[in-house]
């Protein structure tokens, strides 16, 4: 049993002086403290949230308004922007940076009533499925401590189940909320691409990044996104957002709504104790009165290789920014400029970064660039024309959100090929910016397995309802 | 086509800025050459006409007017990362040796 009640639950609490904000940040610092073994995180933010936490407090005694997450902690995926702490990304390159301003999600969530109380570890500028890559140190999970949470947001996801807090943030740009929040067994959200501000968040793949939340339940992670999603003028990839909330409070009546089983997602490879837990959720959601088909994407086994191009060409182009001169670390005894670039990069990054920067230039080379980044974006293309079409037939598509549950620490980091094709089921989201989420859905040998669903682009409303029937109807 | 050889690796690295060690030159260049060999799969995929997609959100020509609009970040918030400062200005080794 969680030592939090929901969101909307404990932010009343907080308006109406049931809680104190304070008591609430205290809890939370102290969960940190005592479950500090797991290193889920990197910096509390603590003297910043007791002050906020004491304003809050305070406003309320003055009967001023003070928000819909009042005096509700969370934490930050350390790739975030956020007053308190330095910005690190997990990586050496950024270890001493000093926050010069706020993510955009941050303010929103602030301007709400929410307290920020920690950063969470990560692998390093959000490059993995594990933790394994991060710099400083990796994360242990929260049901097994011999095993990985999931990459990247791995700290944010282990935070989460640790009862550090009711909810945090993460980011996806391959699967890395919903790979963790799977591997933890927490619910994990991608928003559809562009919904949500990525102002003062640090760039991975520009094309497929998304933020989205890591909670304990679907109404949570839809009160989240109703207070960080929509349009703003710092980011000009954001879309309008639904004019009604994200939260429901109805169920969806699931005998008009037809679900496709992705037929690729359950074939060779599945684990079998992940195999058998999506099929007892298919099985009841159809006892539920859910029209339930098999339906296939030929390109989604694709999917992976599309992605292991254009993911690392616009990282190989977004990590040029660190060239040591106005940010991030810098090489002092270099001699001249060229000397102080090469340097700064070459001790700043750590191997997975320097990996994927090899990896997006060869394919960005000229010569290499139509058979490689174009072949690739052509199939993103396909892809998405073949999304579309099963969209017309379907109201969501339904799918594990990875092929194993939590591996041992260590299995994969020797083989990196092994390790991103952990991604293998997530990925295809992301290419196609449809909104995804992965639901808990009981374990296989002790461990979570998470079931994903996914809806057409902007249909998060849509997709929130049924996830939430989904958990209603499986609990 | 994924085969790299040494010379391979090292142009990459002169290309990103980065200065490997003998022993990272080789790890890379059996990694990358793996990694190639996945995404090789892409080669005999039937592409026919179609156009490839390099954003997802349809929005083309996002503009604001061009005002100057007050975000409460200072000019010093934002220059206190940078290594060397001299007169407010982000000095840099020589150009030139």
């Amino acid at each position: 049993m969680s030592q939090w009640e929901s969101i909307s639950a404990i932010a009343k609490k907080v308006q109406s002086s049931v809680f104190r904000a304070q008591s609430l940040v205290e809890q939370s610092l102290r969960t940190i403290e005592v479950r500090s073994d797991y290193r889920a995180i990197i910096a509390t933010t603590d003297k910043r949230a007791r002050e906020r936490a004491a304003e809050i407090d305070s406003r309320i005694t003055h009967g001023e308004r003070v928000g819909r997450l009042a005096g509700v902690p969370f934490i930050a995926k350390d790739n975030f922007l956020a007053f308190g702490a330095n910005t690190t990304a997990a990586s050496n390159m950024l270890k001493n940076f000093d926050t010069p301003y706020q993510a955009s999600a941050i303010e929103r969530l602030e301007a709400e009533g929410a307290i920020c109380v920690a950063k969470a570890n990560l692998d390093a500028f959000a490059h993995g499925s594990s933790t394994e890559n991060s710099d400083f140190f990796t994360t242990l999970n929260p049901h097994d401590k011999t095993r990985v949470p999931g990459g990247s947001s791995g700290g944010s996801a282990a935070a989460v189940i640790l009862d550090m807090v009711p909810f945090a943030l993460g980011t996806d740009t391959g699967g890395s909320i919903r790979l963790p929040a799977a591997f933890c067994g927490a619910v994990g959200y991608k928003p559809t691409y562009g919904l949500v501000s990525r102002s003062g968040v640090v760039a991975m793949s520009s094309s497929t990044d998304v933020i989205g939340p890591l909670t304990r339940n679907v109404d949570d992670a839809a009160l989240v996104l109703d207070v960080i999603a929509g349009r703003d003028p710092l980011d000009s990839t954001t879309i309008e957002r639904d004019p009604e909330s994200y939260v429901h409070d109805k169920l969806l009546n699931i005998q008009n709504k037809e679900i496709g089983v992705i037929k690729e997602y359950m074939e060779d490879g599945l684990d079998s104790g992940v195999k058998e837990q999506i099929q007892n959720s298919v099985a009841k959601l159809k006892k539920a009165g859910a029209k339930i088909n098999e339906v296939s994407l030929p390109s989604l086994p694709l999917a992976l290789a599309v992605y292991y191009i254009i993911c690392p060409a616009e990282v190989s182009s977004n990590l040029s920014r660190y060239d040591g001169q106005r940010f991030g670390y810098n090489y002092k005894a270099a001699k001249d400029l060229d000397e102080s670039y090469i340097k700064s990069r070459s001790i700043g990054f750590g191997t997975e970064a320097k990996r994927r920067i090899m990896i997006g230039t060869h394919v960005l080379t000229s010569g290499y660039y139509d058979a490689y980044y174009k072949r690739a974006q052509i199939v993103r293309t396909k892809l998405i024309n073949e999304m579309n079409s099963v969209f017309k037939k379907v109201d969501f598509l339904l799918g594990p959100t990875a092929p194993t549950t939590a591996f041992k620490i260590g299995a994969n980091i020797a083989d990196p090929l092994k390790m991103y094709l952990t991604d293998i089921m997530t990925v295809g989201a992301n290419l196609t910016g449809v909104p995804a989420i992965s639901l808990p859905v009981g374990s296989s040998q002790g461990l979570p397995v998470g079931l994903q669903l996914m809806a057409p682009q902007r249909h998060d409303r849509q997709l929130l309802q049924m996830a939430k029937t989904t958990e209603e109807v499986l609990a | 086509m994924a085969k790299l050889t040494r010379n391979d690796v090292l142009k990459l690295a002169k290309l990103a800025y980065l200065d490997l060690s003998s022993e990272e030159v080789e790890q890379f260049r059996e990694e990358l050459g793996e990694i190639l060999d996945y995404v090789a799969q892409l080669q005999a995929v039937d592409i026919g006409t179609l156009e490839p997609t390099s954003q997802v959100t349809g929005l083309t020509n996002v503009t604001r007017l061009d005002e100057i609009i007050d975000y409460g970040v200072n000019r010093d918030d934002l220059l206190k990362n940078v290594p060397y400062i001299e007169a407010g200005q982000i000095k840099v080794k020589r150009v030139l040796a």
